[in-house]
């Protein structure tokens, strides 16, 4: 039974969010202009992903206009000197293509799946928005209120999201990842043309941006296309240095204690704040991407799942995680969902437990080598999908890692030693450098059922 | 300059739509289970899709939850493993296997490496053919089922499920949600399961699409291996229902900033002759995109929602035009009354020769980018044949979307829109919308 709904947005195997082959099919340029190209073949389907990664976040953002960058994402849909209002999405979709973007806080990113002999019209169609958006003053009233409505959505209508928006808020101190990507509410709404043409004007330049081309074409035919396209664009002289306010050292461990009626299903989780890969530096991410793993990955298998669910009973769901694909500094993580009875307090004290337990017990070799098996496979199966290639390309590559840094990421994790594992969870659970969250609904309990 | 250039290179290209280049094979197993391969060596592995028809609606009235409990269960033990054991095993394979349950359908799905092809086979048979169904598994899952239901009591879009389904499909099985209640859940025994495995998983039930490294001759041993001892066939589908459908607008009160509305109609079966244009007028309404009606009346000019659309909802033993959206409760009103305002336009006047042109070159665009990767193409393999599709769909598949005519299309917007058949149900705190229901 894995349907169980992780409170995690993303519970996923940490080693296939970030692909680790050794990649012959993969090349990589530079333009003149400081625009780096990554070409991923794949001759199995007529079709080619082209996506964009400017290398600028949510994190990047000036203090008070939280969201400016998920906002801006947004505009680019609309009209440049060239084309009108939706006319990228429509010229893409009248090609058979689909099209869309995301924000992260380390990298905004925009993409189109379509034929292949359709990558120059894409080309051209994403260097005129690069530098020459024109924005109406009705369009960036209407795009705000989309914006907002899709803050109601995601954030607002979900009590986990909020829970996990002020845990995250609690984790940094002084890092910027503290912020939402969507931005807060009260920021969003005194967005305004200056703030978005300044962060546009500051950041959307070749020099700035990673362009990945996926699928049916050759290198040489992707490098003449860009060196066309965007070729003529030229770098920012003067791009800012990418420098966030980095964390203090954290003294003291935090509570966030989050009630709302229309949680259901209570439970308690705690993060540690973790170091990133780092290019050239991968040893301890690796490490702690196993520890998570053995700790909490499979429900049936990992430490947490065997003795909290299965033995003992009292979790009706275990889970470890770790994001170290960040460019500062990421966290890594506990969840237990206590059984039918059970308190979150007792379910915080057999999370604390079953560590400790860990902690003196060691690693299983024998878990240790399924785990290298199924980092071994994820990488044959990740081939399948060039879209997923090219997604995790970008995001390493955004995160400040280079491809040498993902070709070495396959090796690095199946050359981790247990005593490594353990050196690692040494270091990262230090209760000073945590947040622990508490998801519940308020006593005494609301009223159940709608009718 | 480029506007120019950019117009002329799209009339030129979408001239040409890219071809599927792909070659199904139909196999017969020599125990007789059919199936549809596409045999792709370049990566070292197999996708396998398997879906077995019948589904939740297999479920006997009071037994509701049963299909998704039993198929939740096949993997926590099997022939001589505990829940633990089988996990174990699956690791060391490195094979990934998927158990679902929906509506219409139990699915399987399987990756498995070339590498230890027949041991993953092997094991992937235990699940299916020697589930245990351990007291202590069923516990467990159970528990894990309830605290979903609890969380579903409580989620706007849940709820704006369940009452839908509650009103459109009474006394019928798609009435019910496929997770069951708290009191059917609570009360389902280990000779229930028992029971639901043998109706959901048979012989003739099942529908097999496979891509990635393996020949015809070498699935066909494989089917038998994975398959030939399931029962040879099951219970009957429930009958068909007319969806009923008022016309009215349902409001649940529910403490939420947002509204999430579903709003619903009648719809047609793949097998209607009006399908294919029904289904490019869909796409105009309510596809995928930022420039369908829906879109861009709603969101792109006047900021009500982050995103809605609509979508044809075939059932085995019924059809909906279906669509959705979530809008502050402020505005919601007036997003209900421009869907309303939309569906009596079209309607009434049609869509346009150059809305039709423009979802035709999409449409037909888009259907040979979708045969990327054996996963993919095991799905779509697998959803042809369950929809009762031919093998020569494909290659005719373009031509059947681009023979439509304005007038066919028109015709067919007449006949199925119908305003006074839009339902709707809004969960949230709508400002000024009384419910009519």
């Amino acid at each position: 039974m894995h349907r169980f709904v992780s409170p995690l947005l993303a519970a996923c195997l940490a080693f296939t969010a970030g692909i680790a082959q050794a990649a012959e099919n993969v090349s990589r340029f530079v333009l003149d202009n400081g625009l780096e190209l990554v070409v991923i073949e794949d001759h199995r389907a007529p079709a080619v992903t082209h996506m964009i990664w400017y290398h600028i976040g949510a994190a990047d953002e000036a203090p008070g206009e939280s969201g400016v960058a998920h906002y801006l994402e947004h505009l680019l849909f609309k009209a440049t000197d060239d084309m009108a209002s939706g006319e990228f999405s429509e010229v893409v979709r009248a090609n058979g293509g689909s099209d869309n973007a995301f924000t992260s806080w380390d990298y905004t990113a925009y993409f189109q799946r379509v034929a292949a002999d359709r990558l120059g019209l894409m080309m051209k169609m994403e260097a005129d928005r690069m530098r020459d958006l024109l924005l109406t003053d009705e369009e960036l009233a209407t795009e705000l209120q989309v914006i907002l409505e899709e803050r109601s959505q995601r954030i607002d209508s979900d009590p986990g999201a909020l829970f996990a928006e002020q845990r995250r808020a609690a984790m940094y101190l002084n890092h910027p990842y503290g912020r939402p990507i969507i931005g807060w509410r009260h920021e969003m709404e005194t967005l305004d043309r200056a703030d978005v043409e300044r962060f546009y004007n500051t950041y959307y330049h070749p020099n700035n941006a990673t362009v990945i081309v996926a699928g049916d074409v050759t290198p040489d035919e992707a490098l003449a296309l860009a060196t066309e396209y965007y070729g003529p664009i030229p770098a920012a002289a003067d791009l800012p240095e990418r420098v966030r306010p980095l964390e203090p050292p954290q003294r003291a461990e935090r509570r966030v204690i989050y009630e709302d009626p229309r949680v259901a299903q209570p439970y308690v989780m705690r993060a540690y704040m973790a170091p990133a890969r780092k290019p050239g530096d991968q040893q301890e991410a690796a490490a702690l991407t196993i520890l998570a793993e053995l700790l909490g990955g499979n429900s049936q298998t990992s430490v947490m799942g065997r003795k909290l669910q299965f033995e003992e009973k009292t979790a009706l769901f275990t889970q470890a995680f770790y994001d170290g694909m960040a460019l500062d500094d990421g966290s890594f993580g506990l969840i237990v969902v206590p059984a039918p009875g059970r308190t979150l307090d007792e379910a915080e004290a057999d999370m604390d437990r079953v560590v400790a337990e860990f902690m003196a017990e060691g690693v299983d070799e024998a878990a240790l080598d399924r785990i290298r098996m199924q980092i071994r496979a994820s990488d044959i199966y990740a081939q399948d999908s060039v879209q997923g290639l090219a997604r995790s390309y970008g995001v390493a590559l955004a995160s400040g890692l280079t491809l040498e840094d993902i070709d070495a990421w396959q090796d690095i994790l199946q050359s981790v030693t247990a005593e490594q594992v353990m050196a690692a969870a040494e270091r990262v659970f230090d209760r000073k450098q945590s947040v622990t969250g508490i998801y519940r609904a308020p006593a005494p309990a609301p009223q159940e059922m709608m009718q | 300059m480029i506007r120019a250039a950019l117009t002329a290179a799209f009339v030129a290209l979408a001239a040409v739509p890219a071809q599927a280049e792909i070659d199904i094979v139909p196999v017969t197993s020599p125990g007789g289970i059919h199936a549809w391969l596409v045999q792709d060596t370049s990566i070292p592995f197999v996708s396998l899709e398997m879906r077995f028809r019948g589904g939740a609606s297999l479920d006997p009235v009071g037994k509701e939850g049963a299909a998704y409990l039993a198929t939740g269960l096949l993997e926590e033990g099997a022939a001589d493993m505990d829940a633990q054991a089988f996990a174990t095993r699956t690791e060391e394979l490195a094979a990934r296997f998927e158990f679902d349950v929906y509506t219409d359908t139990a699915s399987v799905s399987a990756r498995f490496l070339t590498e230890n092809r027949d041991a993953a086979i092997a094991h992937l048979r235990a699940a299916l053919i020697e589930p245990r169904f351990d007291d202590v598994a069923i516990e467990r899952v159970r528990n894990q089922i309830l605290s979903i239901l609890s969380s579903n009591a409580k989620d706007p879009q849940d709820i704006a499920n369940a009452t839908l389904d509650t009103q459109v499909f009474p006394d019928h099985p798609y009435g019910q949600q496929r997770e069951g209640t708290p009191e059917t859940v609570a009360a389902l025994t280990r000779d229930d399961l028992i029971a639901a495995h043998q109706r959901l998983m048979t012989r003739d039930n099942v529908y097999v699409g496979a891509a990635g490294d393996i020949s015809p001759d070498e699935l066909g041993v494989l089917l038998d291996t994975l398959l030939g001892d399931l029962p040879a066939s099951g219970v009957p589908l429930p009958p068909v229902i007319a969806p009923v459908l008022l016309g009215d607008i349902t409001v649940v009160d529910w403490d939420t900033p947002q509204s999430v509305v579903m709003f619903a109609q009648p719809g047609l079966q793949q097998s209607d002759p009006d399908f294919i244009p029904a289904y490019i007028l869909n796409q105009i309404v309510g596809g995928s995109g930022f420039s369908t009606r829906l879109m861009s009346e709603v969101r792109e000019k006047r900021g009500l929602t982050y995103g809605i659309g609509s979508f044809m909802a075939v059932y085995d033993r019924s059809e909906l035009l279906m669509g959705q959206f979530s809008s502050d409760n402020g505005k919601v009103a007036e997003a209900i009354g421009l869907v309303k305002d939309i569906w009596a336009d079209v309607a009434a006047n049609g869509v346009t020769q150059a809305e039709l042109d423009e979802a035709k070159t999409y449409l037909t665009g888009a259907y040979p980018l979708r045969f990327d990767g054996n996963g993919r193409i095991a799905n779509i393999l697998v959803g042809m044949q369950i929809s009762g599709l031919g093998l020569d769909y494909i290659p005719q598949r373009n031509d059947l979307v681009n023979a439509v005519t304005l007038d066919e299309i028109n015709r067919v917007a007449k006949s199925l829109l119908q305003p006074d058949k839009l339902t709707f149900v809004v969960v949230g705190q709508p400002a000024g919308l009384p419910g009519t229901n």
